[in-house]
């Protein structure tokens, strides 16, 4: 730890003095320091951290370390003896090994069926170095190897894996009590019910078991957890109950009867097994707290689903009647307008029409106020020829040109100018070639 | 930490150390508290950070790398930097031959068909999604080879991973079904990796940790104190890097096809990408022999090509990104306000570390005194691209006894973050030449608190003798050349020198550089206190021990060397 330096120290200087040979001269200034950030890693982190949230310093944080250390290897030694031996169990029969619990024989029984072969080993040798006979014999017992054989009973029991799992089945120590209704009200559901599925799990075929979880665990988890349960593949069996089938040969009849009796044993136990973890599994379910959000969750979505539907279906229906009366309203609009239309439309060709009749009167009256272009009095033809003529080109002529004309001769009064008038008329419809210069009798085109 | 941390109980942890690196992968586990890479299915210990989905299946490592060449598009590569990162902030210059990224509301993700099928619709995955299932075939890899499913992980980060990314890599293992006990930054993991070494021994040094990545490049400085690393500087490069190397080779041997077959390989977007998978395993094979072979079946328009290259040739082209390399470590010495006769360690870490070229450029720039740890210079280093994995791997085996508060409360800023005493505590001893010099027992930049325990040497013939502690600080010392009598310069130097370290002055001691000879001196700083031994015997030593308190008081501890007792006094702060 300490680094050698070579060069030597000064001696001290003569009438060198100072109170318990310390004399402080300086100090630190704190603006001789950096805040900067210490990298977390690393062992000697690590040790920093401890002191730092310790409050330790450094020959504490040292000593705490150097105890822990030793304590380990302490522990090291003695952890699998460290279980105290019953008195009880020491005095046990070993031919009754069927009853014997092997776990605890080994001091394993803090383990059980999670000590590994390697502790069941380490733990077989141990007993083994403390209860050999011989040792016994040392200190003056003499055929004093029952629990020898105990020892010896269990640790084949349990390094066999055959004979391991059927000793399994039976355990009944490894078994975690489902909580009761006294110890649920304090809380600790899910560690509780927890631990009994952890326990459970142990006999399943498939590995790794899912865990019960905790009250944030999602639904998919929630399912799969009780799936696995409802559908569990065990690997669990009976035998290890079994009544022991005479083996001798003479009464063949009463070995194939017990073996029959042991076979039915078997299955009814299974059955029982299996019943009681379907009844574990509904007690658990229906007190899961997790199980009612999820469905009340689930009703909320569907209603929401319905409402919804709901408030699309009378959305559409009102948008429909919406767009029904609009289209009515528009349909009756159309109607009165087009009614109005008509009447309006048959005004106006009734006006047209007294106006193409009251023009035409001014027509026929302006020849008639030439008195037909005749000097006296007109004789018959002649008023015939003119009105003809004038028959002709109102005949030939639309209502506005009726309407132009009859602006034209309105304030004509001199027989001249109404005749010029009427020849100009004329005049435009030969050129026009509706009517033929030739049929005009008074008029000349 | 994050909401959707998964947490297991230490009893159940199966622990592995993971890099999740942008061009390469690692995972390690601990065997009897020795760090060890795990190959994956491949043989792999460094997993290419690649996934490629051909026809419905996933592929990643090795084997999504070699779908580079015939499925880019479906590839995706080059994607742990832009982990927590908005689309605005990434370089998308590595994934030009793979997936390439794209804006999904800001954030990143890629486009590749995942599905079988002619017309399997597109899906996008977002960087985390890709992360989170690269992972899971790393866990998956790890479980395989340790026989239990790995549970939780110590991870390392660049040290200028921003807490979004930090925070984006934790919710990716999350989704992943790990947990995350720590995450520690790259370059105090490959310290770590190498204090970790059974031979190695607990001193106070300035490490320099250089870690050359295929895309980046992080130079840190670490002062590393009795165990405890602190990070003095950084700087960080996306310039210089194991792809440019790449570029190097690439461009040298398509001029040399171009000049045989008028045709450039590297307009084919497939011959580039066969172009570049080569020269990647020329460069690997250059790095452990002085020549390799280059060769590429159908190259371009189906014509074959084979070359070679010696090593001399490549360090001439590569010159330019070699000298990169050597700027950017001497820059992150300058920076941290060092000099390069401060340094007493550099690690060389990442896979382009394995270039001898690199290791020797560093060489010259620090003195021989100056450890170089690179498997070219130093025969016991640690594989460089293994050094961060293995760090991670020894931290995870550290603390996965502990609960997840536990560690989380350990690595709170009120535990991390300390004063770090400026200049150096020690005592003043007698060189051979009578003078007073300064022996450093608490080196500068420690953190507080801190003791440090030296064994001084009594004079020749025991007696009283004084114990003066005082501070100390360095300065270089630049000698100008006397080419006329190398006597006289000595004796100058004893003149006005205080110390001088033996193993510097081998570097200086050279006569025939006309040079000046720089050197690392201790100036003895102001006095702290003095003590005095009485009575120790003919050829006894001292023993000083220092403790600077978190609140700046110093005790000081002196006694004989096997006495009892010894004299001991406190200078409050």
């Amino acid at each position: 730890m300490a680094t050698v330096v070579p060069l030597p120290l000064p001696t001290l200087p003569e009438g060198w003095t100072a109170e318990k040979d310390f004399k402080p001269i300086g100090k630190i200034a704190q603006n001789e320091t950096t805040q900067r950030t210490i990298e977390p890693v690393g062992p000697h982190f690590l040790a920093h951290a401890r002191r730092a949230r310790h409050k330790r310093t450094f020959s504490e944080d040292d000593r705490i370390q150097a105890q822990e250390r030793a304590k380990n290897v302490e522990e090291d030694n003695e952890s699998d003896l460290s279980e105290p031996e019953d008195p009880m169990m020491l005095s046990r029969d070993a031919k009754d090994w069927k009853q014997q619990d092997h776990y605890k024989v080994l001091g394993l029984s803090k383990y059980r069926w999670r000590a590994t072969e390697e502790q069941i080993k380490r733990a077989h040798r141990k007993k083994v170095l403390k209860h050999h006979p011989d040792k016994k014999a040392a200190a003056g017992r003499t055929e004093d190897d029952n629990f020898f054989k105990c020892i010896q009973k269990a640790t084949e029991v349990l390094l066999d894996p055959i004979k391991r799992r059927q000793f399994d089945s039976v355990d009944e120590e490894a078994d975690v009590e489902p909580p009761t209704k006294k110890q649920l009200q304090k809380g600790n559901f899910y560690k509780l019910w927890g631990n009994v599925f952890k326990a459970e799990g142990r006999f399943s075929n498939t590995q790794p078991v899912p865990s019960f979880g905790n009250e944030n665990s999602t639904k998919e988890e929630v399912e799969n957890f009780y799936n696995f349960f409802y559908n569990f593949d065990s690997w669990r069996s009976f035998e290890y109950l079994d009544e022991d089938v005479p083996d001798d040969n003479e009464s063949r009849d009463q070995r194939r009867h017990t073996e029959r009796k042991n076979l039915n044993a078997r299955k009814k136990r299974k059955a029982e097994d299996n019943a009681r973890l379907r009844k574990l599994l509904d007690d658990c379910s229906a007190a899961d707290e997790r199980i009612k959000k999820f469905r009340q969750e689930a009703n909320a979505a569907k209603n929401k689903k319905r409402l919804e539907k709901e408030a699309a279906e009378k959305k559409a229906a009102e948008e429909a009647a919406a767009k029904k009366a609009a289209e009515e309203a528009a349909a009756k609009e159309a109607e009165e307008k087009a009614k109005a239309d008509r009447e309006a439309s048959k005004k106006a060709k009734e006006a047209a029409k007294n106006a193409v009749k009251k023009n035409k009167r001014v027509l026929r009256g302006s020849v008639k106020d030439a008195n037909y272009f005749a000097e006296g009095d007109a004789s018959v033809a002649t008023i015939d020829a003119v009105l003809g003529d004038v028959e002709l080109i109102q005949a030939k002529i639309d209502a506005d040109e009726i309407a132009a004309l009859a602006g034209k001769l309105n304030g004509l009064k001199v027989a001249d100018e109404i005749k010029a008038a009427w020849n100009e008329e004329a005049a435009r419809l030969v050129a026009a070639g509706k009517i033929n210069a030739g049929d005009l009798k008074a008029f000349s085109a | 930490m994050s909401e959707s941390k998964v947490s297991v109980a230490p009893s159940e942890r199966t622990v592995i150390g993971i890099t999740f690196g942008n061009s390469n992968s690692s995972i390690a586990c601990t065997v009897d508290d020795k760090a060890e890479v795990i190959a994956n299915e491949d043989g792999d210990r460094q997993i290419p950070t690649i996934l490629s989905y051909v026809d419905g299946d996933e592929y990643y490592g090795q084997q999504a790398k070699n779908f580079l060449v015939r499925n880019p598009k479906n590839t995706v590569a080059y994607f742990k930097d832009f982990l927590g990162k908005d689309f605005a902030a990434v370089d998308p210059t590595h994934n030009h031959a793979s997936a390439h990224p794209e804006d999904v509301e800001g954030t990143v993700s890629f486009s590749v068909k995942e599905k079988d099928g002619e017309d399997a619709e597109v899906s996008k995955l977002s960087v985390s999604e890709v992360s989170t299932r690269y992972l899971r075939r790393l866990i998956d890899a790890a479980s395989e080879y340790l026989g239990k499913k790995v549970t939780s992980a110590v991870m390392t980060v660049p040290t200028n991973f921003s807490d979004k990314q930090k925070q984006a890599l934790l919710a990716a293992a999350a989704a992943a079904n790990l947990e995350v006990l720590q995450l520690i930054s790259e370059p105090v993991a490959a310290a770590l990796a190498y204090d970790a070494r059974a031979e190695a021994e607990v001193q106070d040094k300035i490490v320099v940790v250089a870690d050359l990545g295929g895309t980046r490049s992080d130079v840190a400085i670490v002062a590393s104190r009795s165990g405890m690393y602190t990070i003095l500087a950084t700087v960080h490069d996306y310039d210089f890097h194991g792809a440019a190397l790449d570029k190097v080779l690439i461009d040298h041997f398509s001029k040399e096809f171009i000049k045989k077959h008028q045709v450039d390989p590297r307009e084919n977007a497939r011959s580039l990408a066969k172009l570049k998978a080569e020269a990647e395993s020329t460069k690997k094979t250059l790095s452990l022999s002085t020549n390799a072979s280059f060769s590429i079946e159908s190259l371009a328009n189906g014509i074959d090509f084979t070359s070679s290259i010696n090593r001399l040739r490549y360090e001439t082209i590569a010159r330019s990104v070699f000298e990169g390399f050597t700027r950017l470590v001497d820059s992150a010495v300058k920076k941290a306000g060092l000099d390069a006769l401060d340094i007493d360690e550099v690690i060389l870490s990442g896979g382009t570390s394995h270039t001898p070229r690199i290791a020797a450029n560093l060489g010259y720039l620090f003195p021989q005194s100056t450890k170089i740890l690179a498997p070219s210079t130093t025969p016991a280093a640690i594989n460089p691209s293994e050094l961060n994995a293995r760090g991670a791997a020894l931290q995870a085996s550290l603390i996965q006894e502990y609960e997840a508060e536990d560690i989380d409360q350990s690595t709170h800023a009120a535990v991390t973050t300390v004063p770090h005493i400026t200049n150096a505590i020690g005592v003043i001893s007698l060189n051979e030449a009578g003078e007073e010099v300064f022996v450093p027992v608490v080196a500068p930049e420690t953190a507080v608190p801190a003791r440090r325990t030296v064994h001084v040497a009594a004079p020749k013939d025991g007696g009283d003798v004084l114990v003066k502690i005082v501070e100390g600080n360095t300065h270089i010392k630049v000698t100008k050349p006397e080419p006329k009598a190398k006597d006289e310069s000595k004796s100058a130097k004893v003149e006005d020198a205080d110390d001088e370290e033996g193993d510097d002055s081998d570097f200086s001691d050279d006569e025939e550089e006309e040079e000046e000879k720089r050197e690392k001196v201790w100036k003895i700083g102001a006095p702290l206190a003095e003590a005095a031994i009485r009575g120790v015997k003919k050829g006894g030593k001292v023993e000083v021990t220092i403790l600077v308190d978190a609140n700046l008081s110093v005790t000081v501890t002196t006694r004989e060397v096997g006495a009892k007792t010894g004299v001991r006094g406190t200078l409050s702060a």
